[in-house]
C-alpha cells in the first residue's frame, strides 16, 4: 500500500528533476532569462514532490524488515545489496546536491549550478535502477542458489542479478514513464494558465519543452513497454494471459479482446468484444501464432510447483485488475503521444492555434491527472501479476510476512500512513496550485525563504566572518 | 567469524556513528525551532542552519539500515520487525519533520507556519528520544525466540533504563544542536545558545551518571567486558567535560566536536557491548550472533569492494557541501 504512494510521488520527482534540468541547461546555453524562470518555477514543484517522495522512501526501506521479516531473512543476501548500494551511491548524491541546488542560485557559475540538478536527476535515476534490480529479481530470479542449510536465497553472481533481462525491460519503461509524468503535469498546468491568458509567452514556452519531452518519452515508453510485454509471454504466461483476459488458449486467428467481462470464480470470460489478428500482432509482431490461456498455464504451474508448495495454492492472478490496468496503461501511452504531436503542431511559434482551440487546452489540463493513474496501473500489473509469489517461483506471499507482527498493528499503521500521505499529497497539491496562481514572477528558489524576505542571510552583505 | 563479517559489523557501527554525529545536531536544531527561536524570523534562521544538510544527514541512517539488510539480514529482520511500534513512531516523526521545513516555508498564514514549525520541533524531539529508547532497550536484552522473532511487550522497551537512555540521547542531541548553532550563527542567537548550554550541561551530566549506573544493573556489559566498557563510559564523560569546558571557555569548535564525540561514544559503547552478538536475547541461547546472522561470503565480499570504492567519493562531496555553507547566518534584527 505504501509502495503505491511511493510510486505516486517518486516518478513525478524523477521526471520533474529531468525536465527542470533540461530547462536549466537551456538557460545555461541560451542565457535566456525565461528558461531560468522556468527552471525555478517548475523547480519549486519539484521541491515539494521531492520532500514527500523522500519521506515515503524512508518507509519503504524500513518496511521490509518491519512487515516482511521472513522475506528479509529469505532474500537478504540478494535484496539487501542493491538497497545498500542504492543508499550509498544514489541517495547521497541526490540529497547532497539537492541541498546545493536549492540554496545556491546565483552563487555558482550557471553551468556548475546546472550540473547540480543533473546530479540530483542522475542520483534519483540511479536509485530507481537499484531498486528495480531488486524488484526484477523478485519477478525473475537469476544468479542465485538456495542454501541447503538455511533454505535461504544466496547470491552467486552479482553480474547475473544486474544483467537480468527483466531489469533492462523494466528500468527504461519506468524512467521514461517518469519523464512522461512530469512532462504532462507541466503541460497540463501550463494549459490551465493559458486558458486564463496568463503569462502567455512563458507558459507557451513551458508547454513546448514539456510536449517535446512528452512526445519523445511516451514513444520510448510504448516501445519499452512492448519489449516488456513480449518478454512476459514466455516468462510469466499467467500474467500475460490475464492482461489480455485469456482463460482459454487463443486460436491461430489471434482474436484480441478489446473489452470484456470476466467470471473470476469459474475462470471464464462472460462477454467480450474481439478483434482478430491484433493479439498476434501485439504478441509476436506477426499475424500467426497462439497464446496460452490462464486455464492451461494454471495446470502447468500446478504440475511444476505442487511438489514443493502443495496443491492448494491458487495460481490465478487477479484477472480484472490486470486486464483493466493494462488497458489504462497502454491506452494512455498512445493518448499521450497523440496529444503531444497535436499540441506541438498547434503551439508552433508563428501560429496562434493553441490559444484559439480552447477545447484542446481543456483536454491537456485534464490529462494532468492521468499519468498518476497510469503509473499506479502499471505498478498493479507488475505486482499483482506476480501473485501468488513474492519472489517468482520461490517464495509465496503468505510465507514472507513477519510472524510476530499482529494484524491489528499492520492495519493501524497502514491507516495512519494512508492518512499522513493523503494529507501530505493534499498539501502538495495546494502548494503547487498556489505556486501556479502566484505565477512565474514570484517564484525564486532560495532555500526555505518565504519569498518576501527583507534580509537574505546568504546575500553578500549579511555574512559575518568573525 | 570471518574478517568480512567483522568488517561489516564495524562498518554498521561507523554508519550509525556518522548518523548520530550528523543527524544528532540537526535533531537538536529541529527541537530548537519552537523552543529557542523567539519569533518567526528567528525560526527561519534556525531552520536554515540545517537547511541544506538535514536530508544528507538522514541518508546516513538509510545507508546504515541498507547496509544492515545487505550484510546481516537476520539482524535486520529481527530488529525491525521486533521494534515494529517504535520504528513506526520514529518513521512518523521523521516524516513530519522531513516535510515540515519545506511546507512551513510555503505556508501563507501564521497559523499553518506555526503548525509545521511545531511538526518539525516535535518530530525531531520524538525521533531523538525514540532512537535512544530503542537502542537502550536493545542492549538490555529482549524476548527473542528460536526462530529469531522478537515478541516484546510494552514494558520490555518502555522501562526506567530505556527512558533514561532516551532522555540522555535527546539532551545530547540538544546540546549538540546548540553547539552547531553557535558555529553557524552570529549575534543574538549565538549568545542565547551559549546561555542555554550553560544550563543544559549540568543536566546532561546527571543523565549520564544515572545512565551509567543503570547500565551496570540492566546489561551484562560490565560483567562480560569490564575493562572496555568502563573505558568507553569514562571517555563519554571526558568528552562531555571537554565540551562543557569549551562552552565555558567559549571554544566553539571544541564544544561541537566534544558533543559529537560523546554521541559517537554512545554508539561505540553499544557496539562494543554487543560484540560478538548483534541482538541480545533474554535467553542467551537465542541471541543472534555475528557469525550466524550475516549474508553469504560472496555478498559480503562484493559489498566490501563496492563500499570501499564508493564511500571515499561520497565523503569528498559530502564534506565539500558543508564547506560551501560554512558561513555564519546573521540573527534577524530586533525591530519588533
Amino acid at each position: 500500500m505504501t509502495t503505491v504512494f511511493h510510486f505516486f510521488f517518486v516518478p513525478f520527482s524523477i521526471g520533474l528533476a529531468f525536465v527542470v534540468a533540461v530547462m536549466e541547461t537551456m538557460y545555461a546555453i541560451k542565457g535566456d532569462q525565461d528558461y531560468k524562470r522556468m527552471a525555478q518555477f517548475w523547480g519549486k514543484m519539484f521541491l515539494y514532490s521531492f520532500a514527500v517522495g523522500v519521506v515515503t522512501g524512508i518507509i519503504q526501506e524500513f518496511q521490509f524488515g518491519m512487515n516482511w521479516s521472513e522475506y528479509s531473512r529469505f532474500m537478504g543476501d540478494i535484496f539487501g545489496a542493491p538497497l545498500a548500494i542504492e543508499a550509498l551511491a544514489a541517495f547521497f548524491i541526490e540529497s547532497t546536491f539537492i541541498g546545493m541546488w536549492m540554496f545556491t542560485w546565483d552563487r555558482f557559475n550557471k553551468w556548475v549550478h546546472t550540473l547540480f540538478i543533473w546530479l540530483v536527476m542522475f542520483g534519483s535515476s540511479l536509485s530507481a535502477l537499484w531498486i528495480l534490480a531488486a524488484n526484477s529479481f523478485m519477478q525473475n530470479p537469476l544468479g542465485y542458489i538456495i542454501n541447503k542449510q538455511t533454505g535461504h536465497v544466496q547470491m552467486v553472481s552479482f553480474s547475473k542479478v544486474l544483467s537480468n533481462p527483466q531489469l533492462w525491460n523494466e528500468f527504461p519503461h519506468v524512467i521514461f514513464g517518469a519523464f512522461v509524468t512530469a512532462a504532462f503535469v507541466i503541460a497540463g498546468c501550463s494549459a490551465w494558465r493559458l486558458l486564463k491568458r496568463d503569462h502567455v509567452t512563458f507558459y507557451r514556452k513551458s508547454l513546448n519543452v514539456a510536449l517535446i519531452i512528452g512526445l519523445i518519452f511516451s514513444l520510448g515508453s510504448i516501445a519499452s513497454g512492448d519489449l516488456q510485454t513480449r518478454y512476459l509471454i514466455n516468462n510469466h504466461p499467467m500474467t500475460f494471459a490475464a492482461m489480455e483476459g485469456l482463460y482459454k488458449d487463443s486460436t491461430n486467428k489471434g482474436e484480441w479482446t478489446a473489452v470484456g467481462g470476466f467470471d473470476t470464480k469459474n475462470h471464464k470470460s462472460t462477454w467480450s468484444v474481439d478483434v482478430p489478428y491484433v493479439l498476434n500482432l501485439l504478441s509476436y509482431h506477426k499475424t500467426t501464432g497462439t497464446v496460452k490461456g490462464m486455464n492451461k498455464v494454471n495446470k502447468e504451474l500446478h504440475a511444476k510447483y505442487d511438489k514443493k508448495f502443495g496443491n492448494d495454492i491458487n495460481y490465478y492472478v487477479p484477472t480484472k485488475t490486470l486486464f483493466w490496468s493494462f488497458r489504462i496503461m497502454a491506452g494512455a501511452g498512445a493518448l499521450f503521444a497523440l496529444l503531444a504531436v497535436v499540441g506541438l503542431i498547434m503551439n508552433r511559434k508563428k501560429s496562434q492555434a493553441i490559444m484559439k482551440q480552447r477545447w484542446f487546452l481543456y483536454i491537456l489540463g485534464l490529462c494532468l491527472w492521468l499519468p498518476f493513474v497510469v503509473n499506479t496501473a502499471g505498478w498493479f500489473v507488475t505486482e499483482f501479476g506476480r501473485y501468488p509469489w513474492v519472489v517468482y517461483g520461490l517464495l509465496t506471499i503468505a510465507d514472507a510476512v513477519s510472524p510476530n507482527v499482529s494484524v491489528a498493528s499492520l492495519l493501524t499503521s497502514n491507516i495512519v500512513y494512508f492518512l499522513m500521505f493523503a494529507g501530505m499529497g493534499l498539501v502538495m497539491v495546494v502548494l503547487c496550485h498556489r505556486t501556479l496562481k502566484a505565477g512565474p514572477d514570484a517564484a525564486n528558489i532560495d532555500g526555505y525563504a518565504a519569498g518576501d524576505k527583507e534580509i537574505d542571510p546568504y546575500s553578500k552583505g549579511a555574512f559575518n566572518h568573525d | 567469524m570471518t574478517n568480512f563479517q567483522l568488517i561489516w559489523f564495524i562498518l554498521i557501527g561507523v554508519l550509525f556513528s556518522g548518523f548520530f554525529f550528523l543527524e544528532g545536531f540537526d535533531f537538536g536544531v529541529g527541537m530548537l525551532i519552537k523552543s529557542f527561536a523567539r519569533n518567526d524570523a528567528e525560526e527561519d534562521v534556525v531552520i536554515r542552519t540545517i537547511g541544506p544538510h538535514w536530508d544528507g544527514n538522514e541518508v546516513w541512517l538509510i545507508t546504515a539500515g541498507g547496509a544492515m539488510f545487505a550484510s546481516f539480514p537476520m539482524w535486520y529482520a529481527t530488529l525491525f520487525s521486533g521494534y515494529y511500534l517504535v520504528l513506526f513512531l520514529i518513521l512518523a516523526s521523521l516524516i513530519f519533520r522531513g516535510v515540515s521545513f519545506e511546507f512551513r516555508a510555503n505556508m501563507e498564514t501564521a497559523k499553518w507556519r506555526n503548525f509545521w514549525g511545531w511538526a518539525g520541533t516535535i518530530g525531531s524531539l520524538c525521533a531523538a528520544f525514540l532512537f535512544g529508547m530503542l537502542f537502550t532497550s536493545m542492549i538490555a536484552g529482549m524476548p527473542i525466540d528460536k526462530n529469531g522473532d522478537m515478541t516484546a511487550h510494552f514494558l520490555d522497551y518502555v522501562n526506567l533504563f530505556s527512558v533514561v537512555g532516551g532522555v540522555a540521547v535527546t539532551v545530547l542531541c540538544l546540546v549538540h544542536g546548540l553547539n552547531f548553532m553557535r558555529l553557524k550563527t552570529s549575534g543574538e542567537l549565538r549568545e542565547r545558545a551559549l546561555s542555554w548550554n550553560k544550563i543544559l550541561y549540568p543536566v546532561l551530566f546527571a543523565g549520564e551518571v544515572v545512565f551509567a549506573i543503570l547500565l551496570f544493573f540492566s546489561t551484562d556489559f560490565f560483567d562480560k567486558k569490564p575493562l572496555s566498557t568502563t573505558a568507553i563510559v569514562v571517555a563519554l564523560v571526558i568528552f562531555t567535560v571537554l565540551a562543557y569546558w569549551g562552552v565555558l571557555g567559549n571554544h566553539e569548535w571544541l564544544s561541537f566536536i566534544g558533543s559529537g564525540l560523546s554521541l559517537i561514544s554512545v554508539v561505540v559503547l553499544i557496539f562494543n557491548g554487543l560484540f560478538p552478538r548483534v541482538m541480545i536475547a533474554n535467553n542467551s541461547a537465542y541471541s543472534l550472533l555475528i557469525k550466524n546472522s550475516s549474508s553469504s561470503p560472496y555478498t559480503l565480499k562484493l559489498m566490501t569492494i563496492l563500499a570501499f570504492s564508493i564511500l571515499p567519493i561520497v565523503l569528498v562531496y559530502f564534506i565539500w557541501s558543508y564547506w560551501v555553507f560554512y558561513k555564519r547566518l546573521a540573527s534577524p534584527k530586533q525591530n519588533a
